[in-house]
């Protein structure tokens, strides 16, 4: 199926549905955790769980799964993560509210000696306030969805991840605690720090918040005016939950613009950089584009028509500075549908006439190389799918569709309160 | 090797260098005999000490310079000359590598030859060392003493046995490799720019510490000259305080060129095995050994203030950041000043050259001078080379200054396209609403030649707005400038439409 005579609505049903399946295929239904990949013996990712907790709201409303094993599922979830062990021993599941990076399927221990990852715990967090704000009903097991997530949130100490610094720091780890870098330039940690903004227990002041956009860059690049960041989920994550669509901080207040618009023209740059193809990648044009971290060919350097290529593993790509080996995240660019439908639904059309063997399973892999030669036109493929990328797919498919994530999280206070502590104002929060 | 020892001493005794020796530490030299008080003593025969020297002969004024070691200084001995011509070396095999790119086949049996890299940086040592010979100061007025000086008192500074008065003087001593803090480096040797360029051959295995200016750009030539090279750099990115892009294009150029990179790792420990020598590595993420034959440490240079006797003379200082010098370039003995290496946080040899000057004028002829006036530019030689000028974003926001920067990549540039040189941006911040710029980062194969126009500009208060009506040569790489003149013009444009 590639597209052409099915209706926008359809096709977006179509994507978001099958993105949707990930999470009732590849959750471990006793804990709620949920794999990072579908590859055989991927750990749980606590980023995608978060993701996870946000669907499950969606499968509700577009009557994929019933309300009381949607929230059989938040529940389980919920119980795992407060009931886990929180300590300094290298095989909790985490310390000081915050979880490990990658944990393991069944036990729920940290694997893979991963950090412990602040910007993944948020969006795990993230996840467990949009089950507490959907799961409303007056019902023991709702009741209890309620009071785990907020328990869960409040329990994070957002003061100890500065680590003495004026920011957060990214991770720690039991053998060496943090690391010695925090976040520089914009990113995808604004949900980040709304959150630990408004913590009532360990919030953050809002001096970090200023101390993170003092080291933002408003670049007029391609004659488009916007906050830069090269990876394309930099511009999305946090808009999954927050609907940054006319409310200003004092940065964007000075610039005249917003987030959402600043992601609008995030998306126009992509267009932009594809299209003119500096470095001759195959596939690359105006609808074809997605530039972001994802999965890659492997870290290789191969002659391909006369041309050295050097190929990236799992890489945080990016544009126009790189890195970039011609691999695209077709995810990344479905998940940008908010900002930009018309440019999104073009890109999302021409990638199932373009590439028909790709997109017939109506799934996104998390990257494909065209200048790589594969079976096909598309060339590289990675290999099965990954979590985060269907989870941004079926969550902001849903916000283009009924904003459903955006007016959950409008409800939640925690959202708001961070939102003003940072000064946000104008918009839905006026 | 400590900076007492003279560089030039373990060189092979080749014409050049007997022809650079007797330039900058003639064999044999009489070191004059001082009568009365000096107008000005130099301390140091660096960049900064003999532009003072020549200036304050120039000035008419009675001036001495005292230099323990070679005249010229790091620059031209260990430090920008040397490197920049095994730089230019490297490129070429580089290019050569590459031929194919523009559509060249590649030369068959390139032949990688260190010696006579090693052999022409002495050559050119040799022959730029003519210019600022011993003998040529001393016909031009300037009495130079080589000698180890220890300061006498507030007005008078000694060497080899004689006693130097002055009215005014300037410390120009500079600044030396830091040692690195790694149990076991002393002992198993590690090279630094002071003798790196004394090998005959490239090592087989090169692990460089330290991801700054040095490392980097020594890294990238020793890779091109056949070197495995292991990079280790304790912070995130290269070139720590500089653009994040420009970091994350270096990384990519130097990964491209095959160096083996670690980020956000620390060296923790060497020992010997044999030959090799057995490096640890740690970071957040792992632990790994590798073995190497040499290693190469740019770790940050160290003033030279000791064994002066500064105390004496009533000069206040610190071991790390060198001589205290206000914002006249004064020391806290207000007869004595301080230039170049031994007092600035920027030590760049066009820093030391600008604060001679600022020193000349000052000290001898009632000049103001400011320090923080300065409008201060660098570069890194890597490929593509780094430069900057100005203010960061982020310092500038951190002055509550809106800043608007404006981009142009390097393959939007026609003449960067057709040179095979795409790598790399042009970066210029201007206050926001305005045309005034705060600072600039250009990312090219020639940027330190690009970032002079944008040094001029700001230096003479002309904003982007009218670099726009300067007519630039095409095709140039420099029109990147004119590009992003051109869209801020559109900006103004596009705001009077609405």
């Amino acid at each position: 199926m590639n597209g052409e005579h099915e209706s926008d609505e359809a096709l977006l049903e179509r994507f978001q549905r099958a993105a949707f399946e990930y999470f009732l295929t590849q959750g471990n239904p006793a804990n709620g955790l949920v794999a990072d990949t579908t590859r055989a013996g991927a750990p749980a990712s606590i980023a995608v769980v978060g993701f996870g907790l946000s669907c499950y709201a969606v499968g509700v409303e577009r009557g994929w799964m019933s309300r009381s094993d949607a929230a059989a599922r938040v529940l389980a979830t919920l119980r795992f993560f407060w009931n886990s062990l929180q300590s300094e021993a290298p095989d909790a599941s985490g310390y000081k509210g915050f979880y490990y990076h990658f944990l393991d399927m069944q036990s729920g221990r940290r694997m893979w000696q991963s950090e412990l990852s602040l910007i993944d715990s948020g969006l795990l967090l993230a996840g467990m306030l949009t089950a507490g704000a959907y799961f409303d009903a007056r019902t023991p097991g709702e009741d209890e969805i309620r009071v785990l997530a907020d328990a869960l949130y409040r329990r994070v100490d957002w003061q100890w991840a500065q680590g003495g610094a004026a920011t957060v720091r990214q991770g720690w780890k039991p053998d060496s605690g943090f690391f010695h870098y925090g976040w520089d330039g914009y990113s995808e940690a604004a949900i980040l720090y709304v959150l630990a903004l408004a913590s009532p227990t360990h919030p953050l002041s809002p001096d970090c918040y200023a101390a993170w956009t003092a080291t933002y860059q408003w670049e007029n690049i391609y004659d488009y005016e916007y906050l830069y960041a090269g990876p394309l989920f930099i511009h999305q994550f946090s808009h999954v939950w927050i609907d940054f669509d006319g409310i200003r901080d004092e940065f964007m207040r000075e610039k005249r613009s917003d987030y959402f618009e600043n992601s609008r023209c995030a998306v126009s740059v992509q267009r932009e950089f594809a299209r003119r193809n500096p470095h001759g990648y195959a596939g690359y044009g105006e609808d074809c584009w997605g530039i972001s971290a994802n999965d890659g060919p492997g870290f290789k350097t191969l002659t391909i028509e006369d041309r050295e290529r050097r190929f990236f593993g799992y890489a945080a790509r990016g544009i126009p500075y790189g890195p970039d080996d011609g691999t695209i995240a077709p995810g990344a660019a479905l998940a940008s549908l908010p900002f930009a439908p018309q440019i999104v639904l073009a890109a999302l059309r021409e990638l199932c006439a373009r590439y028909p063997q790709m997109t017939q399973a109506s799934r996104l892999p998390s990257g494909f190389n065209p200048t790589l030669p594969g079976e096909g036109p598309q060339g590289w493929v990675s290999e099965g799918y990954f979590g985060l990328d269907q989870g941004a797919i079926v969550l902001m498919i849903e916000n283009y569709r009924s904003q459903l994530l955006w007016r959950l999280m409008r409800r939640c206070p925690y959202i708001a309160a961070g939102l003003r502590s940072a000064a946000f104002t104008g918009g839905w929060l006026a | 090797m400590s900076h007492d020892e003279s560089p030039v001493g373990a060189r092979p005794l080749d014409p050049d260098s007997l022809a650079l020796l007797a330039n900058v530490h003639p064999p044999v030299w009489r070191n004059p005999r001082p009568t009365g008080t000096y107008d000005f003593v130099i301390v140091g025969a660096g960049p900064a000490g003999m532009l003072a020297a020549r200036g304050a002969a120039t000035l008419g004024r009675k001036v001495a310079l005292i230099e323990r070691n070679l005249l010229g200084g790091n620059c031209l001995n260990v430090g920008c000359v040397p490197s920049k011509a095994l730089i230019g070396t490297a490129r070429l095999y580089a290019r050569m590598r590459d031929a194919k790119d523009l559509g060249v086949p590649v030369p068959e049996a390139v032949r990688i030859n260190v010696a006579e890299a090693m052999q022409r940086i002495r050559h050119l040592q040799a022959r730029l060392s003519r210019a600022d010979s011993a003998g040529y100061l001393r016909d031009h007025g300037v009495d130079v003493y080589f000698g180890a000086a220890r300061f006498a008192g507030p007005t008078q500074v000694r060497v080899e046995g004689a006693v130097l008065r002055f009215k005014k003087a300037l410390i120009a001593t500079g600044a030396r490799p830091m040692t690195p803090a790694i149990p076991g480096i002393v002992a198993a040797g590690y090279l630094t720019n002071e003798n790196a360029f004394k090998l005959r051959e490239a090592p087989r295995r090169l692990l460089v510490i330290g991801g700054g200016p040095l490392g980097c750009e020594l890294a990238q030539a020793f890779c091109r000259l056949g070197s495995h090279v292991v990079i280790a750099q304790d912070d995130p990115m290269f070139l720590q305080g500089e653009e994040r892009d420009a970091a994350q294009i270096l990384s990519d150029s130097l990964a491209r060129d095959g160096i083996e990179i670690h980020l956000n790792t620390q060296v923790v420990a060497v020992r010997t095995q044999g030959k090799q020598k057995i490096v640890e590595l740690a970071s957040d993420e792992s632990k790994l050994s590798v073995s190497v034959d040499e290693i190469l440490a740019g770790v940050g240079r160290a003033p030279n203030v000791e064994n002066m006797d500064l105390e004496a003379a009533r000069v206040e200082y610190d071991t790390g950041t060198g001589i205290r010098v206000n914002d006249f370039l004064q020391t806290t003995n207000a007869r004595i000043y301080a230039a170049g290496d031994v007092c600035l946080e920027h030590k760049f040899t066009h820093m030391a050259d600008a604060t001679a000057r600022m020193v000349l004028h000052n000290a001898l002829t009632r000049g103001r001078g400011r320090l923080s006036a300065l409008t201060v530019p660098w570069c890194t030689y890597t490929d593509p080379e780094i430069a900057h000028v100005g203010l960061y974003v982020h310092e500038a926001r951190q002055r509550a200054i809106p800043v608007k920067t404006f981009t142009i990549l390097m393959h939007d540039v026609d003449r960067a396209v057709t040179d095979g040189d795409e790598e790399g941006f042009l970066k210029i911040h201007v206050k926001e609403g305005t045309d005034r710029i705060l600072g600039a980062t250009v990312v090219a194969r020639h940027a330190g030649e690009m970032i002079n126009e944008l040094s001029v500009a700001m230096t003479a208060g002309i904003g982007l707005g009218e670099l726009g009506r300067v007519i630039h040569a095409y095709p140039t790489q420099g029109e990147a400038i004119k590009m992003a003149a051109d869209a801020y013009y559109r900006t103004r444009l596009r705001a009077t439409a609405h």
